[in-house]
């Protein structure tokens, strides 16, 4: 049984044949989502919210464009946050008014955003409601984002404070945010509110309990024609599903035009346009998902269980034109339902796809997918591991080399895995922290030093079987690679099932792009054509695919000098957000999946 | 998620003068009954300038007094052998707030002379203007001092400076029983039951878990030097929803219910349509006369509102008793021996910020929390204030703009820090506003036993620098049957900023444990008090705390699928087991069957 098993896996077998189809029943599983007939309809779960429809009053969508103006203004004139001017507003709309200022400094400036030291005021009033004893609160935020952007947010926040400041209804008090510097504002916002020092604590007085979800503003003009969803959050968080079902209701009630991902909603599903648009929809959230920043001022609310999504005005389909009064009224109704819980939004599901905003993907129908990946992973460890039993088998005829394999095993194996995270973990740390050296050594900016450093690293990573190979003492044996393998096929596989069990879009991702390489590499493959492969299908060049895939998804396609300046960008935008707001995907990428894609890499130039 | 509130209230007693203050007030209301507001302990204070209104005001009301005291002794002759002088005083205070906003303070107080908890009177069958089914509770269970109050709403101290008298959100109770008293818990649990019955409120829910015993936080409030905090029990309910439900049987207590007096402002409608609300019972133990040679009792029943001039106003800022209440007053409650509204004019000695009419040349003067406060007096009890029209309805006209928030000298708010759902901490944060005065404060705070406070990490710290408490008593929680209880006492450095920290761990209770909205709360308490001339209490905000919570929806789950496998599984099985099979014959085509029918008439054989 031995012999037969040994076998079992090699090239043109069963077994061999079996993981293929795996793989391609994951990417065909996958790629179905998308297909109506097999995903749900959205519904609404939560009680609280489903039967008790509200009425909207709201009407004051012309107070709320003139605050704007005023706002635009003032924001002029302050060169920044009008902080006067705000809590005046707010205090005469009867709020309890509070500030605060923060300050963070970043570990490299962000060209993209053109900051570096960063030094800032929030804005928030509490309107306190009625006979509730400050336990429970909502939240709505809009950025003072600098130059024309956002006003009418703001204008509508306040004319939608005045309005709910004169209604008696409220059993949560509601906070309304302005917060400068867009996410930065937010992430020193949260922690002075929740009291945690994750980035830098900025103390903050006014508290109204435990606050139970959230919602972003980001309107730009006068004229609205469809308004965005965003879900996805910091690290591939997503707010509870009833949040999305709740916003489309309205939408729905309302007759107002909504979209997610910015893609309108489309009924042909039984046609190939159909389909396409929906896969492309999920195509876009799984990217966004995977990234694991935040999206929008939502996305760190998250991280204290608060459900929040971002509202976003677009201007672009001409011929359906709205009023702010009727996004006021949309918010009105929301925020009337969210007062109605009784318990936080927790019915719902957590983890979803959307193809569409009435569709869903819930996350046993996904898991599948990744899961036949990750079968292929575990059954080339089983292969292997009755593989390296076998010999231990025929050593009872006599041939005493059975003691052999387990000795140096240890070893080769460890020395390996230790220099690859080492690697690992010069790429975390070196980059940020030698970027006054290369700056002073190389004409570049500080920017471009961490992600060009990041890149050298990378890159001469590459070179460490050659030096894995002389810090060994012998010959790599035939059991040495496999034992390697063995660790790096089960290493990959946990870390992969974990990281999907998390974010599924990212864990998802990587295992396309890493699975089928690492199952089927061995030393004996002709090395140029397998390695081209490896470097083909690793992190970094993930990365590359998906940024070019996001860039044709959006519509805005780009050049190969265009993709590499942003891939440059996004590699500086996640080092940033994991320093700023503390997301893993970076620390993930550098310090688990690179090292663990360097173990294969040494197994290919096993000698 | 379930959570969790914890309420925080601040008290500030002074411990020496606290006691012989009451006793002096009571003499001197006993006396002349000229006594401004009876607000709080310290209140009291008839200041030498107003005298001569005073003089005016006493004349008035003595001869109520004597009209009262007639009818009791009238009354009482005919049941009991000795006369028991009741008397039952009826007051609104109406202070117009810096925030804009109306704060309402109905007072009701009852006195009764008798005293049932000594040896002979404890059969007391004679009841004229105390409630009697107070009465009953109080001789059953032998108590001593009696406080309860339900309270809806938040008291904002940042815009509306001191209520007169604190309650924090939910229903409070505490109770000094008497000491002959054996079994205390016995007693207490039976105690809020009926009280629960009496109030219609879930104050049956008050059990071990949520009941303290403070060792040094109360102090009994009426006679008796009762220090013994094993007599002691308070307990609170921050979840308790207030409504009509609770008003209706505290209006019952009333001697002229809602139908005169004061109380008929009560409309729910309108007390209800309120940024406050918060109605409470005070019975306690107070001297009958000067030489407190015999006790008496005294209820006092209370309510207080604070009216939103945003959500009612219109924008208007104008107020009259219509507007507020949706009544105006016609008459004072008969059996009342005074029956006055107050106005406080402190900050408009001028008229600048507001305007009153109809206006009263009668003012009094107070202090309250130890401020000095100005009143105008509207005696009910006099045909001129109802007017021509037979009808009182003050109004109140706003001239100022409402101000900025206050800085009051004490205040205090608690928050849960960090998240996640293992561990956290509760941040209680206590100002002190006054320029250069230290102020001791006691802090009680009693936590629920499921959230495990890590006591080590208690830290007190004051402008950055620690803050060592002189007095610490703590006691730690058992699961399951006793809160957490922590006092302290702390000096606040003037001008400063408090904070007191301690860490948590959130246990994972037993899935019958958790509320029917387990993804929502449950409770605890904070306390405080200072030492000063006057006290306060202020209660901070309850907290949510959210506690680790199952998937409720999976034994839904798990019933629905084990009964679909049964039902189709079993249903199936079962079937096959007791069904008993046979052969069939295939029935004859129909070709064939008419064939027969024609062959059996004609009498041919059939076919096979």
């Amino acid at each position: 049984m031995g012999l037969f098993m040994q076998h079992l896996c090699e090239p043109d077998t069963l077994c061999h044949h079996f993981l293929m189809v795996c793989y391609l029943a994951a990417i065909v599983w996958f790629m179905g989502l998308a297909f109506e007939p097999f995903t749900l309809r959205t519904y609404m779960s939560e009680n609280a919210m489903g039967s008790t429809m509200v009425e909207e009053r709201f009407s004051s969508g012309e107070r709320a464009l003139s605050l704007a103006k005023e706002f635009d203004a003032h924001k002029r004139k302050a060169g920044g946050m009008p902080m006067e001017w705000l809590v005046k507003a707010m205090q005469a709309r009867g709020l309890e008014v509070f500030t605060q200022s923060f300050s963070r400094k970043l570990p490299f400036p962000d060209e993209n955003k053109e900051r570096y030291m960063v030094r800032g005021t929030n804005v928030y009033g509490i309107l306190r409601a009625p006979r509730a004893p400050r336990t429970e609160a909502l939240v709505i935020t809009a950025p003072c984002s600098p130059g024309n952007s956002n006003n009418q947010a703001v204008g509508l926040l306040l004319a939608l404070a005045q309005y709910f400041r004169n209604q008696i209804f409220w059993a949560k008090d509601i906070i309304f945010l302005v917060n400068e510097h867009d996410l930065i504002g937010m992430q020193a916002w949260l922690e002075g509110y929740h009291h945690t020092n994750i980035t830098g604590y900025s103390p903050l007085q006014g508290r109204a309990g435990s606050i139970q979800a959230a919602l972003s503003l980001e309107l730009s003009s006068d004229v609205i024609t469809s308004l965005d969803l965003i879900l996805e959050g910091l690290n591939g968080q997503l707010p509870n599903l009833d949040l999305a079902n709740l916003f489309y209701a309205f939408c729905q009630k309302l007759g107002v035009l909504c979209t997610i991902q910015g893609k309108l909603q489309r009924n042909d599903w039984d046609t190939a346009e159909g389909y396409t648009h929906a896969a492309q929809t999920m195509m876009l959230m799984v990217l966004k998902q995977a990234c694991g920043r935040s999206w929008g001022d939502h996305g760190l609310f998250l991280r204290y269980h608060i459900e929040a999504a971002s509202i976003r005005g677009i201007n672009g389909f001409r011929h359906y034109k709205m009023d702010v009064a009727t996004i006021g009224r949309l918010l009105e109704g929301m925020v009337r339902k969210l007062n109605n819980l009784l318990e936080r939004l927790h019915q719902s599901y957590f983890f979803y796809l959307l193809p569409s905003l009435s569709r869903f993907v819930s996350i046993g129908y996904y898991m599948p997918a990744f899961g036949l990946l990750a079968v292929i992973l575990l059954l080339r460890a089983l292969d292997l591991w009755v593989n390296l039993g076998a010999p231990a088998l025929e050593a009872v005829d006599g041939v005493t080399e059975a003691e052999q394999p387990s000795g140096p095993g240890v070893l080769t194996v460890l020395t390996p895995v230790v220099i690859s995270h080492l690697t690992g973990v010069a790429l975390y740390l070196l980059p940020v922290h030698l970027q006054e050296m290369a700056v002073e050594h190389f004409p570049v900016s500080e920017t471009e030093a961490v992600v060009l450093t990041a890149v050298a690293i990378y890159t001469a990573g590459l070179a460490l079987p050659h030096n894995t190979q002389r810090l060994l003492s012998g010959e790599g044996t035939e059991q040495g690679w496999k034992v390697l393998k063995l660790t790096a096929l089960l290493y990959l596989a946990v870390l992969l099932g974990c990281t999907a069990l998390i974010n599924f879009s990212l864990g998802f991702i990587l295992a396309v792009t890493l699975v089928p390489i690492t199952a089927s590499m061995t030393p004996h493959m002709p090395k140029a054509l397998s390695a081209l492969a490896m470097v083909l299908l690793s992190p970094a060049f993930t990365i590359l695919y998906c940024v070019f895939i996001y860039q044709e998804l959006i519509e805005a396609p780009v050049s190969v000098s265009e993709g590499w300046m942003l891939f440059l960008s996004v590699i500086s935008q996640g080092i940033l957000d994991h320093a700023l707001y503390g997301s893993l995907v970076y620390p993930l990428l550098a310090l688990f999946i690179y090292p663990c894609w360097l173990m294969f890499w040494n197994i290919l130039f096993w000698s | 998620m379930a959570a969790h509130r914890c309420g925080l209230s601040l008290v500030c007693i002074l411990f020496f003068s606290s006691l012989a203050h009451p006793s002096r007030c009571d003499t001197l209301e006993k006396a002349n009954d000229n006594t401004a507001t009876k607000r709080s302990i310290s209140e009291v204070n008839t200041d030498g300038s107003v005298a001569g209104e005073d003089m005016n005001e006493r004349q008035w009301q003595s001869t109520d007094v004597e009209v009262n005291r007639s009818d009791g002794t009238k009354n009482s002759e005919t049941f009991t052998p000795a006369p028991a002088k009741d008397q039952f005083q009826e007051e609104l205070v109406i202070r117009p707030l810096h925030s804009g906003d109306i704060y309402a303070s109905f007072q009701f107080r009852t006195l009764w002379d008798t005293d049932f908890l000594q040896e002979g009177q404890k059969k007391v069958s004679h009841y004229r203007l105390f409630p009697k089914s107070l009465g009953q509770v109080l001789s059953k269970f032998s108590v001593q001092e009696l406080h309860i109050s339900f309270t809806q709403g938040f008291w904002r101290t940042m815009q509306w400076g001191q209520p007169f008298i604190p309650s924090p959100p939910g229903a409070e109770l505490w109770v000094w029983f008497h000491h002959t008293v054996s079994d205390v818990d016995g007693n207490w649990k039976e105690l809020t039951n009926v009280l629960s019955g009496i109030f219609c409120a879930s104050l049956n829910f008050i059990d071990m878990t949520n009941t303290v015993q403070p060792s040094a936080s109360f102090k009994p409030l009426g006679l008796g030097n009762a220090t013994d905090h094993r007599f002691l029990r308070y307990a609170t309910l921050p979840r308790e929803i207030v409504c009509t439900e609770n008003l209706t049987p505290w209006k019952k207590l009333l001697p002229c219910g809602s139908k005169a007096g004061l109380a008929v402002l009560m409309k729910s409608e309108k007390l209800f349509h309120s940024s406050f609300h918060s109605q409470a019972v005070h019975i306690r133990p107070i001297c009958q006369d000067e030489q407190c040679t015999s006790k008496a009792w005294e209820l006092r029943q209370t309510l207080n509102v604070v009216f939103d001039h945003y959500t009612s106003g219109q924008g208007k800022k104008e107020w009259s008793l219509f507007k507020m209440f949706s009544r105006t007053l016609t008459e004072a409650c008969p059996l009342a021996s005074s029956s006055k509204v107050y106005v406080d004019i402190t900050d408009n000695p001028e008229g600048e910020l507001f305007e009153l009419s109809p206006a009263t040349p009668l003012l009094s003067q107070a202090v309250v929390l130890g401020d000095r406060r100005t009143y105008s007096v509207y005696d009910l009890t006099r045909a001129e204030t109802f007017g021509q029209l037979r009808s009182f309805n003050l109004l109140l006209r706003w001239k100022g703009d409402s101000g900025d928030m206050l800085r009051p000298l004490l205040h205090a708010e608690r928050y849960v820090a960090g998240f996640g759902l293992q561990t956290g901490e509760i941040h209680t944060v206590i100002y002190n506003n006054h320029p250069y005065r230290a102020f001791p404060v006691l802090l009680m705070d009693s936590v629920p036993w499921y959230l495990q406070l890590y006591i080590h990490t208690l830290t007190v710290t004051s402008k950055s620098r620690d803050n060592k408490p002189s007095y610490i008593h703590y006691q730690p929680a058992k699961d399951r049957h006793r809160p957490h209880l922590l006092e302290m006492l702390i000096q606040l450095p003037p001008h400063s900023m408090t904070e007191v920290t301690v860490q948590f761990e959130r246990a994972l209770l037993k899935w019958t444990e958790y509320t029917p909205d387990p993804n929502h709360d449950l409770t605890s308490r904070f306390f405080f008090k200072e030492e000063s001339s006057y006290f306060v209490r202020v209660y901070t905000e309850p907290l949510l705390v959210n506690l680790p919570t199952p998937d409720f929806s999976m034994p839904y789950n798990v019933i629905c699928l084990t009964c679909t496998v049964v039902a189709v599984g079993y249903g199936s099985f079962y079937n096959l087991l007791t069904r008993t099979f046979q052969v069939d014959e295939p029935s004859p085509p129909l070709a064939k069957r008419l064939a027969n029918f024609i062959r059996r008439i004609r009498g041919v054989p059939l076919l096979a």
